[in-house]
């Protein structure tokens, strides 16, 4: 349903410098799946998902790699191009804090109207308003809600609309950035419900969904790929990646899980000291070396590739899977 | 069990109501709470079910309806400029939204040294100063020399958290209250936080009081847990009583949402 091939992205800073926040990042989803990304802040989560899109203003650039929605390769497309074929109709993107940013002064039914109305400025406005009340009984939303305000929803409410909102011209890949990290636990059961719904009826083919929240991801995703510093990591299967973890960076992420459930209080968190480096000049060698307890001088000679290690399954690190394994178990 | 210290803030009957007649709202409904010296405390709710509200009238940001609250065993007593300015010293914190928490115009080394007038520190040599912003900096995770010269809203939402808790760290007050902060960090840095959080309580013996619907971090960090529903108090208790043995309906339900990795997650039950 998408791929992507070896994207590279960078930003362009006021100071004309280069921060590269996406390295040769290459993905499959396939049709019916969830992916999952997770990783630290700053790592590139959000940049990805932008990136994906094919949608390029400053200060995000394009560098290399291909993009394949569906079939299509929208790879060097104009940005009009883009914003008219592509954005909302073959890949529809949530932003982080999305639900935060609408514009307080109009009502639901205007945000769908936009939406529609930058494809096709032709609906009327009882178009508009039949296609959205289609559209809000099938994702079991209540009708009234398209003549409110933002400020009268609930922050779950407020999210579940947002997502309505994105899904109007009814794309095949969503791009969910943290869609329920701001919500209480009930709100964002109600959420991820939503979603999987959308997926389980086949009304979106994929989704891309971004969080920190390991727990949640696990929930929701059939594979998990974890970034660092603008790369990929790790990727497996949900389960793999959660309790198999094989890059230490992943490991320890699994190490700062929260849940509450018996023996989390005696647990210690395994809280991974420093901080990603600048990704203005990354280092030649493993990004992670800095931080990273197994390091040898070998890691930070050459760049890590990422080893394919058969099933869809990969990591980047030069220790092999065995020896890693070893180590975590021998505790640390 | 922690050996509890003396009282540092304490509410007896505190409430707060918005508006009037057919507009009244009952943020806050007569809670009563005493907070120790060191002790780490969460108060656990979902959105709307007032802990903002609560957390403001313990910072002395919007004034309570009806009780009292203590502070060091006395009433506290917020009448001029001047004791608020004493009060705020003692006591501080730190916000849900990161974005809405910056002047925009101001680079982040203006953020942080304000922090540093605010101790005293204003006439400190430049160098002493960098040190510092360094040191605070790096508490969290965040590069300092990669920071000066920018604007809050070239970081990242976590990058703009973990500031926040750079500038706690200038600051160390005896009061931390913490509103949803770790709510934008990633897991990683949120478990390095907390255990620096923690850290900084055991050296300084601040008492932080975390307001969070997290309740994995609540479970983790807090000796205590009082659990907040329509501006009540329906549950509190060390938190190991709470947690594994909840007794309110309520309790339970906000326990059974949380996403969890070695128990099925239904999500049939929303
Ligand atoms: N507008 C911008 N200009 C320059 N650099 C930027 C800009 N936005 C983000 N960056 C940088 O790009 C990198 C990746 O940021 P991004 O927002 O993609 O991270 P993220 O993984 O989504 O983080 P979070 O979990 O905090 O949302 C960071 O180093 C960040 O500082
Ligand atoms: N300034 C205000 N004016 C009117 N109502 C308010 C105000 N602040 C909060 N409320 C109301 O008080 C209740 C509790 O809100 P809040 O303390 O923010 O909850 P929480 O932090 O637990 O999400 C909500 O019903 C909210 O709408
Ligand atoms: S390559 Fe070396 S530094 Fe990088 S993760 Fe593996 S062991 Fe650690
Ligand atoms: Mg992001
Ligand atoms: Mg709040």
């Amino acid at each position: 349903m998408l791929e992507v091939r070896d994207l590279s992205t960078k930003y362009v800073t006021r100071y004309k410098e280069d921060v590269y926040a996406v390295d040769r990042v290459s993905l499959k989803i396939e049709e019916g799946k969830t992916l999952g990304i997770a990783g630290e802040s700053g790592c590139g989560k959000s940049t990805l998902a932008l990136s994906l899109m094919g949608y390029y203003f400053p200060p995000l650039h394009y560098i290399s790699g291909e993009i394949i929605i569906d079939g299509q390769n929208i790879t060097g497309m104009k940005p009009d191009e883009v914003r008219k074929s592509i954005l909302g109709k073959e890949i529809a993107y949530i932003p982080q804090a999305a639900m935060n940013a609408l514009n307080p002064t109009r009502k639901v039914i205007d945000f769908i109207g936009d939406v529609i109305r930058a494809h096709d400025p032709t609906w009327t406005k009882q178009m508009i308003y039949d296609h959205a009340r289609a559209l809000f009984e099938r994702l079991g939303l209540p009708a009234e809600v398209l003549q409110k305000y933002p400020v009268e929803l609930s922050g779950g409410m407020k999210q579940r609309t947002v997502i309505a909102v994105a899904v109007t011209l009814t794309p095949k890949v969503l791009i969910a950035d943290e869609p329920s990290s701001a919500l209480d636990v009930t709100s964002q059961k109600m959420v991820i419900k939503m979603l999987r719904d959308m997926m389980e009826s086949g009304f979106i083919k994929a989704m891309i969904f971004i969080t920190h929240e390991l727990p949640l991801l696990y929930n929701v995703a059939d594979d998990i790929m974890v970034m660092y510093a603008g790369q990929i990591v790790e990727r497996g299967t949900a389960k793999q990646t959660v309790f198999d973890p094989l890059h230490p960076y992943s490991k320890g992420l699994m190490g700062s899980i929260l849940v509450p459930e018996s023996g989390l209080r005696s647990a210690k968190l395994t809280a991974i000291p420093g901080a990603p480096p600048n990704l203005k000049n990354p280092p030649p060698g493993c990004r992670f070396a800095d931080r990273c307890k197994y390091v040898k001088p070998e890691c930070r000679v050459t760049s890590v590739p990422l080893y394919e290690v058969g099933h869809g399954r990969a990591y980047r690190c030069i220790l092999p899977e065995e020896e890693l394994r070893r180590a975590y178990e021998h505790g640390e | 069990m922690v050996n509890k210290g003396n009282p540092c803030l304490s509410g007896r009957g505190v409430t707060k109501i918005f508006g009037f007649g057919r507009h009244k709202t009952i943020a806050v409904d007569h809670v009563d709470f005493d907070f120790h010296e060191g002790e780490i405390v969460s108060i656990v709710g979902e959105s709307g079910s007032g802990k903002t509200t609560l957390a403001k009238m313990l910072l002395g940001l919007i004034s309570v309806t009806e009780g009292e609250i203590y502070f060091q065993g006395k009433k506290r007593d917020l009448s001029s400029g001047r004791k608020k300015q004493e009060y705020w010293r003692n006591i501080q914190a730190i916000f849900q939204d990161p974005f809405s928490s910056y002047n925009i115009f101001h680079k982040i080394d203006s953020v942080l040294l304000d922090c540093i007038r605010m101790r005293g520190g204003g006439n400190l040599p430049r160098e002493k100063k960098v040190e510092m912003m360094t040191e605070a900096c790096s508490f969290v995770n965040l590069k300092f020399a990669e920071l000066t010269n920018k604007y809050p809203f070239e970081l990242s939402g976590g990058q703009m958290q973990r500031l926040m808790i750079a500038r706690i760290f200038l600051l160390k007050p005896k009061i931390l209250v913490a509103d949803e902060p770790t709510s934008m960090i990633d897991a990683c840095s949120r478990a390095t936080i907390l255990d620096y959080l923690m850290k900084l309580r055991n050296e300084t013996g601040m008492t932080l009081i975390f307001i969070t619907h997290d309740i994995g971090l609540a479970y983790y960090v807090s000796d205590t847990i009082y659990i907040m529903e329509h501006g009540r108090f329906v549950e509190s208790g060390s938190a190991d009583d709470v947690i594994l043995y909840p007794k309110h309906p309520y309790t339970r339900r906000l326990i059974s949402d949380v996403p969890k990795i070695y128990e099925e997650w239904d999500l049939s039950t929303v």
